[in-house]
């Protein structure tokens, strides 16, 4: 009898829990080893929205908020793949993204940072994978925003990312970077993963994807924690 | 064995910020939310779950963000811990059955700023006989069991996650 085992987070290019320097993680990871779960059918299933009714311009952040006109910022193709760890693409899965806009200001009424919203982005938006497994936004490039961490802490620019896969294992809550932005040296956060993973959170520039006269393109692909090929023996 | 050829994508943090794109119309954005708080219609085989989640020093952590998952019955929930009074959170939805002497239970998967990868644990429930003989419970230590057992009140079950601490919850790996 065979069972199909999920590979465990790869601790070589996964933060953490906890990373003193983030100093968010100092009350708020786990103190306690974790519970090691024999995988049953609760882990080994996970929701899916193939019926989920996506809106025209989920995809699309230029212009899923517009409201009297464009948003400002410059204008970006955001397109990859994503694959389980055997290299496989993973069709019809859902991805959803956040961001700030190109200010810097993030819509969230938390948000205190005094720079300007942009009536007509929202920053938020979601895509399911294709057949092959790709995915392709349209957004807004967004800005570097200052935070309390330490001082004169300010975020890289980034794109929150967040990912279901084909089970709950495989979840996967991430933030893409953009290359050669040189704030990501002093990100506590993103110097949180080892310095085996950083480059696997960067982007970079894609001058294929790049659509003439328009818009930018960045080139981002996503690996999920993906199920040993080889099933074993059940003793 | 894995390929090193492909690498597990990192895990960042969640942030303080998720509100307007995962759980938007909770918190009032005008985009369409992929989930809600509700996994079934209220009626009468429906329950109520509640609970608000504390960190290391006993305080309500007010920006975090739960997911609930029910494998038996195809249910996921998400809701995040801004909008109620108490900064808890609250799901509706059904008690799965027990099977083969484990008990219902509903997978969490929690996420928050301050967290670089997200947890998961379990809801079970105090007025389950089957508790008493379920494999996951069974492999955890008594003092720790209870952590995971969201207790039976009058018209909803209570179910506190604790970070750290004395009373921290059983977090799985998974």
């Amino acid at each position: 009898m065979s069972q199909l085992i999920y590979n465990p987070f790869d601790m070589e290019v996964h933060p953490p829990r906890l990373s003193p320097d983030y100093k968010s993680t100092i009350l708020r990871a786990p103190t306690k080893p974790l519970v090691l779960l024999k995988q049953s059918l609760a882990e080994l299933s996970g929701p899916v929205f193939g019926d989920f009714n996506l809106g025209e311009f989920d995809h699309d952040l230029t212009k899923n908020s517009i409201k009297n006109g464009e948003p400002l910022g410059e204008r970006i193709v955001v397109h990859g793949t994503v694959f389980n760890e055997n290299g496989q693409p993973i069709p019809h899965t859902l991805i959803e993204i956040w961001q700030a806009n190109s200010c810097g200001r993030y819509v969230h009424k938390v948000d205190q940072h005094d720079a300007p919203l942009d009536p007509n982005f929202l920053g938020a938006g979601r895509c399911m994978t294709d057949e092959n497994g790709n995915y392709k936004f349209y957004t807004i490039k967004p800005g570097a925003y200052p935070w309390g961490n330490h001082y004169n802490a300010w975020r890289p620019n980034h794109i929150h990312f967040s990912l279901f896969g084909a089970n709950i294992t495989n979840r996967l809550v991430t933030q893409m970077y953009f290359p050669g932005d040189p704030l990501l040296q002093h990100d506590p956060i993103f110097l949180a993963v080892p310095p085996k993973g950083r480059d696997l959170l960067i982007s970079r520039f894609d001058l294929e994807a790049t659509e003439p006269d328009f818009a930018l393109g960045y080139r981002f692909d996503f690996v999920l924690r993906g199920h040993n090929a080889t099933p074993f023996e059940k003793i | 064995m894995s390929n090193n050829m492909y690498k597990q994508t990192p895990s960042q943090t969640v942030g303080p910020y998720f509100a307007y794109g995962l759980t938007s119309e909770q918190y009032l954005y005008d985009f369409k939310s992929l989930a809600n708080n509700e996994l079934v219609s209220i009626d009468d085989d429906s329950i109520t779950i509640r609970g608000r989640v504390f960190d290391g020093e006993g305080n309500v952590i007010p920006d975090a963000m739960l997911e609930i998952w029910d494998n038996q019955n195809n249910l996921f929930g998400r809701f995040g811990t801004g909008t109620e009074k108490d900064k808890g959170f609250v799901f509706k939805t059904k008690k799965p059955q027990s099977i083969a002497g484990n008990a219902p239970c509903l997978s969490v998967i929690l996420f928050m700023r301050g967290q670089l990868i997200h947890s998961y644990t379990r809801i079970y429930f105090s007025d389950e006989v089957t508790n008493a003989t379920d494999e996951v419970l069974n492999q955890i230590d008594n003092d720790r069991r209870r952590t995971l057992i969201a207790q039976k009140k009058d018209n909803y079950y209570l179910f506190d996650i604790h970070m750290q601490g004395d009373s921290e919850t059983v977090f799985f790996d998974i």
